[in-house]
């Protein structure tokens, strides 16, 4: 079992919300109890030990917040069309499994990508496959090839934000060039 | 709480209210999703979505309602706890619901997953058939 | 103002427990069941919610946050037990 060192930088993420979550549980944000905070957290870093996450190092705040309220917004709007199909529509609902492929093969971004697909209603992961990284999504009302292909681009789009925020340069420069195209 | 309609509070809990009602019609949407929707991946929609926006709204009812700063990030940590765990568990509920069957095949429009299962699944036949044949 | 979207979120809240349990006890499979029982533990962690923006108080917070834990790790136990229980006649 060899121990790779991982650097503070690396770790910061992790201390930082095992910190904001402790001070959260108690509901005291004095400095003492954060610095108790961080003692504990430190601890629990280095005693149970995780595989670390491969982080590319980069994140970028200035596409992060647009992003999350873009993300906001389409919770909202997908929540009320998930309401209305259920009240409208009901049992004569059409759904698809769709197979999107992705540009990334880090695991966090793959994680991520999921994951805001899922929070997303109207579609669902089903499962993934990580040697090609492609997501198979399970998606409501989707009764037309061109709906397939919207889904499509829909989530290739997520995936663009998400590497835009937090992806490797290598993986923003073919974003870049794929958006110039 | 008595409404001043001109003051700040008012509209506060103007906000709230609102915020209260439209989260609790997220969770009747799910139940009614729920009780509608013909196969389990598409109840698997309506039960955990809504809920995510749900919490959300009420949660901002709390802090709109409580007037202290310290409350948002104890609200904050409550929510982002939701928005890890909701998609695991729709995840591993959606996958076993897709492998078990649970699903109506004529209301698909595409399965495009369906292929590289059998693929995979004949694979694996072969695999065990020439593997150790006589157990067959 | 309060009091009547007390009465309101109560009763839509009714509705909608009483929805999941139709669910529950009707589902005709274990999953969905288990969908219907989460739903129904977060219609009860919202009622809370609603009972603490309306009382203002913070006591339930950390029983809102325990409810959609206790509700995650029951479905994704379940799913694996399923899973597993399913697949074994075809793996044999």
């Amino acid at each position: 079992m060899s121990r790779r060192r991982i650097s503070l930088r690396q770790e910061l993420p992790l201390l930082v919300w095992l910190v904001i979550v402790w001070g959260a549980l108690w509901q005291d944000f004095s400095p003492g109890n954060l610095l108790f905070g961080t003692l504990l957290a430190v601890a629990v870093a280095r005693l149970f030990y995780l595989p670390p996450v491969e982080l590319s190092g980069r994140f970028n705040i200035l596409y992060a917040v647009p992003f999350a309220l873009v993300f906001l917004a389409k919770v909202v709007v997908a929540s009320a069309q998930v309401l209305y199909l259920a009240v409208m529509r009901g049992p004569q609902v059409k759904n698809a499994v769709v197979a999107v492929t992705l540009r990334s093969h880090q695991d966090l971004l793959v994680t991520a990508t999921g994951h805001v697909i899922s929070l997303i209603p109207g579609s669902l992961v089903v499962e993934v496959d990580r040697s090609t990284s492609t997501l198979y999504l399970h998606a409501l009302n989707i009764s037309s090839a061109e709906d397939v292909d919207n889904l499509r681009a829909e989530v290739r789009s997520i995936e663009a934000g998400l590497i835009r925020i937090m992806g490797t340069r290598e993986e923003v420069d073919a974003v870049r060039t794929e958006a110039a195209a | 709480m008595s409404p001043d309609p001109t003051g700040l509070d008012f509209w506060i809990d103007l906000f709230s209210a609102v915020f209260m009602v439209v989260g609790a019609v997220m969770s009747l949407g799910a139940a009614i999703g729920l009780l509608r929707f013909p196969d389990l991946l598409s109840r698997m929609h309506a039960a955990t979505k809504p809920q995510v926006l749900g919490l959300f709204l009420l949660l901002a009812a709390i802090g709109l309602q409580m007037r202290t700063w310290w409350v948002w990030p104890v609200l904050v940590v409550a929510w982002i706890f939701q928005l890890l765990t909701v998609p695991v568990s729709a995840h591993m509920v959606g996958r076993a619901g897709y492998r078990t069957k649970h699903l109506h095949r004529e209301l698909l429009t595409a399965d495009e997953l369906e292929a590289v299962v059998q693929k995979a699944a004949a694979k694996t036949a072969r695999e065990d058939s020439s593997g150790d044949g006589q157990l067959h | 103002m309060m009091q009547t979207v007390l009465v309101l979120t109560a009763v839509i809240f009714s509705l909608a427990a009483a929805g999941a349990i139709i669910r529950i006890a009707r589902g005709p499979s274990l999953l969905d069941r288990v969908l219907a029982a989460d739903v129904l533990l977060a219609i009860l962690g919202g009622a809370l919610c609603v009972d603490m923006a309306v009382n203002r108080h913070l006591n339930n917070l950390m029983l809102v946050v325990a409810i959609s834990i206790i509700g995650f790790i029951g479905s994704v136990t379940v799913a694996r037990f399923v899973a597993d229980r399913r697949e074994q006649p075809d793996e044999s």
